[in-house]
């Protein structure tokens, strides 16, 4: 089941290289109709699912691989991944849809974002370091020439730097990983044997220093401060579905590599490394806010909001480690609530990042400076763009709240300075209403002007990411059921 | 689909636990439910004039209905929404007070408003349809994070409609300093939810004082600072004033009678919180109190009509904080809903006599009641219901509210009175405004302020002029919630002692009022100017937060182009440099080492090319000289 929902869409991709003399429009159809069914696999594996048991997944699938060092090709799914797999089936089905209307090789585009699809599913399903650490890899290499390939402006660098920035970042990961199989007894790369004999209990130091590499190298992914500055660009040249998913389920791999491999394979090191990964979360919220404020390129101040959001992760995944009586149960609500942060950052962030490629298609340009009142002319943009910015500065009633209220009350439970971050969200909400009435409001000037408005592929791929969030704001626990049992397994795993 | 279907939505879906059975709880979901769907609808599909009205007007009096069915039947609604918090929703005493007042304002205020809005019903209804749906869930919700939903729905919703005109950028920055002021206090309530979940009482609203302390004072402050800043209250209270860049429907619904009522009435709802934590409680009463006072100054100095009922609704808040604060919650919510009908009164008016001669400005307004009656007595009923005249309604309400404070302490009632005098000043100046104009006003001048704002219809149609006359019925009437027998029943269903009304206190309060007002009409009033900006707290906020915020923002951003990524920039230029030194090397050293080794190597083999001749007497001279050397070395080697 996992393998079919994760290679579906790479067979799709082969199949769209080889077929001979096929048109533009049917390619695009085609990447619509490869999304589409892949997405309803991963709704029948959703149906399928029952929570697996603590340190176990379920639909698990395994075979050799390499047995001389032990790494098996091993997929499963638990509370933890599953949501991330529907968000990322989701997005890259918004995707197809909004490339319905893309002029430049889209045969190509679509092979590459089948191929980027298949990395991303392959890599929330990983339960192998190795394989983990080959979809985190080529997942680097997709992007890259999606923003080389398709992206405008100074695309070759900006993309250039994103590829050896995360690179480097991925070789520390490496490192960790094979500290962590050297410190394994017997060596292994399996994740589920890893967490249930967490290797290096004994030598502290040690683990203190392979979490540390796996922490480098997922702090550039995710990305964290100070190791953040590869995304503006990448994200300003990149095209709008880039941009959709390498901040919508890319920069995801880093925050799920948190909560699947740092904090239930090193528990020890992971509270020992506690307090640094807090300060390094409540430091991203703020600083990610406050430069957010000052940008006047929309793609670049989105952008720096993904810095934001990923701080409240990071903070919360932090705070999982600082352990004291009585907070268990604070604790896990943090981890939940970082958990449903990371679905709600991909939809509504895709949802943004798609209507900013809109501006780039009408008028070339994302300075805030050259728009105002855009309302007039494009309005359903404009409230698609209110609703998206609602949701990312955390409107209740809209998924990002349901994530950040319970990143705030896990956290300030469990250790009351981080109090402070709330700050985060007062600047977000300044910073996207000062966009909105920036762009949206005021006299119809400059490139507003003969803007024309959503063409229904935009519409319905903007509307199906902000209907989800809608939903998940209104019915949490269409979610919440999964995550929850994690939450509080992830707790008890890094108590140990 | 049975894991997803019968966990997630058949909790979120299946008919809930209810006291008062399954038609009723439904009644309350439908009652959240329908105004957000069609609000939604109406604002999406963007319909014509007509339907947009007759589906926001359908819609406003079913609400009515259910609200009314809900009160009565105080129905209970619980499904499991986030951990440790339900969707929980339960009409008791107050929200059953409180909800069919606020459902019944927000229709009389849609009808005028299908007489006053011009353009984008579809929006204009949407958006207050949708505020409406939040209201309700403000007004019944149990637990902190549906509150919170509530709560900041409102906010985004003033937002919106502040902006309604959002071709005026003014508007806009009215609308964001609106939400952003009330956001800083909203932090409040995500504090005090952490505080619970750390005090171990869970995030249902009545179990907060079940907190363990310090978590106890911490939960109940953060409340306390949220609901100020909803209720326009010091030092929160500037935003307000902004918001009356809203259309004047607005103002009347969200900005006097709803959202911002909702400050006070969250403290009355956390009341028994507030009991079990008295420092608290006490701060509390003393900043409504002083809310009462200097808004209440601030109210006289203004010079447009809808300011001044603006600062007078932070003002009345005030009470409504107080009473909470001293635990007058049958008081306060009296209050609370007899301002409403008043105050939404007062603002319908405002906006009838803008639409129609384009101005607010007060001495543009003299004699504008008698050109217009109906709304002009409405007016003027309300003007002097405000004033806290005997026996209007807010006379009664307010002493309800003092005769508790009395009993905590003397200041804070004297405070109060004053407080109370000083409402009688700024209602009796709009009385006197609106029939004769104001001592010493030009009328030269005045008329220079007509259309200054808009182009004036000079018209006041039935739309505008038939919710007037409801609302003042209850800015007459309502007092009797706060007088006997109705105060005993009403302080019993709150589940509060009966709240002894003091006639001495009645007689006291309105002889004063009824004092200030008379004094109005007979001379001018005082209008000190420093309350003119509304102390210039907007102006404070600004100079000691927003710029400092927006200069560290330009500074942080400069500093991550100039080290974090030139850092970076850095290490890659290094590395480019040592790529390139290293292929010097490579190219200088190494392989000329190379190159030289094989030079060397060659002219070896030119010379070992020498002998080589051909010639074969020389190969045998050779021959000899070797076997001569060989000779030589083997014996002197020996």
């Amino acid at each position: 089941m996992l393998s079919l929902i994760v290679f579906l869409p790479l067979a799709a991709a082969v199949v769209l290289l080889t077929l001979p003399r096929l048109s533009d429009a049917a390619a695009r159809w085609a990447w619509v109709v490869a999304a589409s069914v892949d997405l309803a696999l991963v709704l029948v594996a959703w149906a399928r699912y029952n929570a697996p048991a603590p340190g176990q997944l379920a639909l698990e699938e395994q075979t050799r691989w390499i047995p001389g060092v032990d790494s098996r090709y091993h997929l499963g799914v638990d509370g933890l991944s599953l949501p991330l797999v529907v968000m990322t089936a989701v997005l890259f089905l918004a995707c197809a849809v909004y490339a319905l209307r893309e002029r430049n090789r889209p045969r190509l585009q679509a092979v590459l974002f089948l191929f980027l699809q298949s990395v991303s599913l392959g890599l929330f399903t990983s339960a192998d370091l190795i394989l983990f650490f080959v979809f985190f890899d080529l997942s680097i290499v997709g992007m890259y020439f999606v923003i080389a390939g398709w992206g405008h402006g100074d695309a070759a660098r900006s993309a250039l730097k994103f590829f050896l920035y995360t690179f480097l970042g991925s070789l520390a990961l490496l490192a960790g990983f094979i500290g962590l199989y050297v410190g394994a007894d017997p060596h292994t790369f399996d994740i589920l044997q890893l967490t249930a004999h967490p290797p290096l209990a004994d030598h502290p130091v040690t683990g203190a220093l392979v979490l540390g590499a796996i922490l480098l190298g997922l702090a550039v992914k995710t990305p964290t401060v100070p190791f953040h500055t590869w995304l503006p660009p990448a994200h300003t040249d990149a095209p709008a579905i880039g941009s959709a998913i390498l901040a919508g389920v890319l920069l995801k791999m880093g925050t799920y590599g948190f909560v699947r491999i740092g904090m239930p394979l090193l528990p020890d090191a992971w509270r020992a490394w506690a307090w640094v990964i807090v300060a390094v979360g409540v430091v991203s919220v703020l600083y990610g806010a406050l430069v957010a404020l000052a940008q006047d390129n929309l793609k670049r101040m989105i952008a720096y909001t993904s810095v934001n959001h990923m701080g409240y992760i990071v903070l919360a995944v932090g705070v999982a480690g600082v352990i004291a009586p009585d907070t268990a149960q604070a604790r896990s609500v943090a981890v939940t609530g970082a958990v449903t942060q990371m679905v709600s950052h991909g939809l509504v962030t895709g949802a943004l990042f798609l209507l900013a490629g809109v501006m780039q298609d009408r008028a070339g340009t994302y300075d805030m400076r050259n728009y105002g009142g855009l309302a007039a002319p494009a309005p359903r943009m404009a409230w698609l763009f209110a609703v998206g910015a609602f949701a990312s500065l955390g409107l209740p009633a809209l998924s990002g709240f349901i994530a950040e209220f319970q990143v705030f009350t896990g956290s300030i439970a469990a250790a009351p300075v981080t109090a402070v971050a709330l700050l985060g969200i007062l600047i977000t909400a300044a910073l996207f209403l000062r966009a909105l009435q920036r762009i949206f409001t005021g006299d119809t000037i400059g490139a507003s002007r003969g803007f024309t408005d959503l063409h229904p592929s935009e519409t319905w791929s903007v509307g199906l990411l902000l209907v989800l969030s809608l939903v998940i704001g209104l019915l949490p626990r269409t979610l919440l059921y999964l995550i929850e049992p994690a939450g509080r397994a992830a707790i008890t795993l890094v108590g140990r | 689909m049975n894991t997803l279907a019968t966990t997630a939505f058949s909790t979120a879906l299946s008919t809930p636990a209810s006291t008062a059975g399954a038609p009723a709880a439904a009644a309350l979901l439908v009652l959240v439910l329908l105004p957000a769907v069609v609000g939604a609808t109406l604002a999406w599909t963007r319909p014509g004039r007509r339907s947009a009205n007759t589906a926001s007007l359908a819609t406003a009096a079913i609400a009515l209905g259910l609200s009314v069915w809900a009160a009565v039947a105080r129905p209970a609604v619980s499904v499991p929404f986030m951990a440790d918090a339900d969707f929980g929703m339960r009409v008791d005493g107050l929200a059953a007070l409180v909800a069919p007042v606020v459902s019944a304002v927000t229709l009389l205020v849609l009808i005028f408003a299908v007489g006053d809005i011009k353009e984008s019903q579809g929006r204009f209804h949407g958006l207050m349809l949708l505020f409406a749906s939040s209201v309700s869930l403000t007004v019944t919700a149990t637990t902190l994070p549906i509150l919170l939903m509530a709560w900041e729905v409102m906010g985004a919703t003033s937002y919106a409609l502040i902006g309604f005109r959002w071709q005026e950028q003014h508007r806009m920055s009215a609308g964001l300093t609106a939400f952003l002021t009330t956001r800083a206090g909203d932090l409040g309530l995500y504090l005090a939810a952490g505080a619970a979940l750390a005090g171990g009482s869970g995030l249902a609203l009545s179990d907060l004082s079940a907190a363990d302390d310090p978590w106890r004072q911490v939960a109940a402050a953060g409340i306390v600072v949220a609901a100020l800043g909803k209720a326009a209250q010091l030092p929160f209270s500037f935003w307000l004033s902004r918001a009356m860049a809203g259309p004047s429907a607005v103002s009347a619904l969200l900005h006097s009678a709803a959202m911002v009522a909702m400050g006070g009435y969250l403290l009355l709802r956390v009341q028994p919180l507030l009991a079990t934590t008295p420092g608290v409680a006490t701060a509390t009463a003393w900043l409504g109190v002083a809310s009462a006072v200097v808004l209440g100054v601030v109210a006289l100095a203004q010079t447009d009509l809808k300011q001044l009922l603006a600062a007078s609704t932070a003002a009345q808040l005030g009470f409504v904080v107080l009473a909470a604060g001293v635990g007058a919650v049958a008081g306060g919510a009296a209050h609370l809903v007899a301002h409403a009908a008043t105050k939404a009164l007062l603002f319908l008016a405002a906006g009838a006599w803008l639409t129609a001669l384009g101005t607010k400005r007060l001495e543009a307004l003299a004699g504008v009641a008698g050109r217009w009656p109906v709304v002009g007595w409405s007016a003027t009923l309300g003007a002097v219901a405000l004033a806290g005249i005997p026996p209007l309604s807010l006379w009664a309400t307010k002493d309800a509210v003092l005769a508790a404070a009395a009993e905590h302490s003397v200041w804070l009632y004297a405070a109060g009175l004053a407080a109370s005098v000083i409402s009688g000043g700024y209602a009796g100046r709009i009385v006197v405004v609106i029939w004769r104009g104001e001592r010493g006003a030009d009328p030269a001048g005045s008329a220079a302020h007509l259309d200054e704002e808009e182009p004036g219809t000079r018209v006041v149609g039935w739309w505008q002029q038939a919710p007037t006359l409801v609302l003042a019925v209850g800015a007459v009437g309502l007092g009797v919630l706060a007088l006997p027998p109705l105060a005993a029943r009403l302080a019993s269903d709150l589940g509060q002692p009966d709240e002894q009304v003091s006639a001495a206190g009645l007689v006291v309060g309105g002889a004063l009022s009824l004092a200030a007002l008379l004094a109005v009409m007979r001379w001018p009033v005082p209008r000190p100017g420093w309350a003119l900006d509304w102390l210039g707290l907007e102006r404070a906020a600004h100079a000691t937060l927003v710029q400092p915020t927006m200069r560290l923002a330009a500074v942080l951003a400069r500093f991550d182009d100039a080290v974090f990524d030139r850092a970076v920039e850095r290490i890659a230029h290094a590395t480019m440099a040592a790529g390139a030194w290293s292929a010097r090397f490579d190219l200088r050293r190494v392989d000329a080492a190379v190159e030289a080794v094989a030079a060397r190597t060659r002219a070896l083999g030119r010379v070992a090319r020498r002998p080589q001749t051909g010639q074969l007497h020389q190969y045998y001279l050779q021959s000899v000289a070797v076997l001569a050397v060989g000779l030589v070395l083997l014996l002197t080697v020996r």
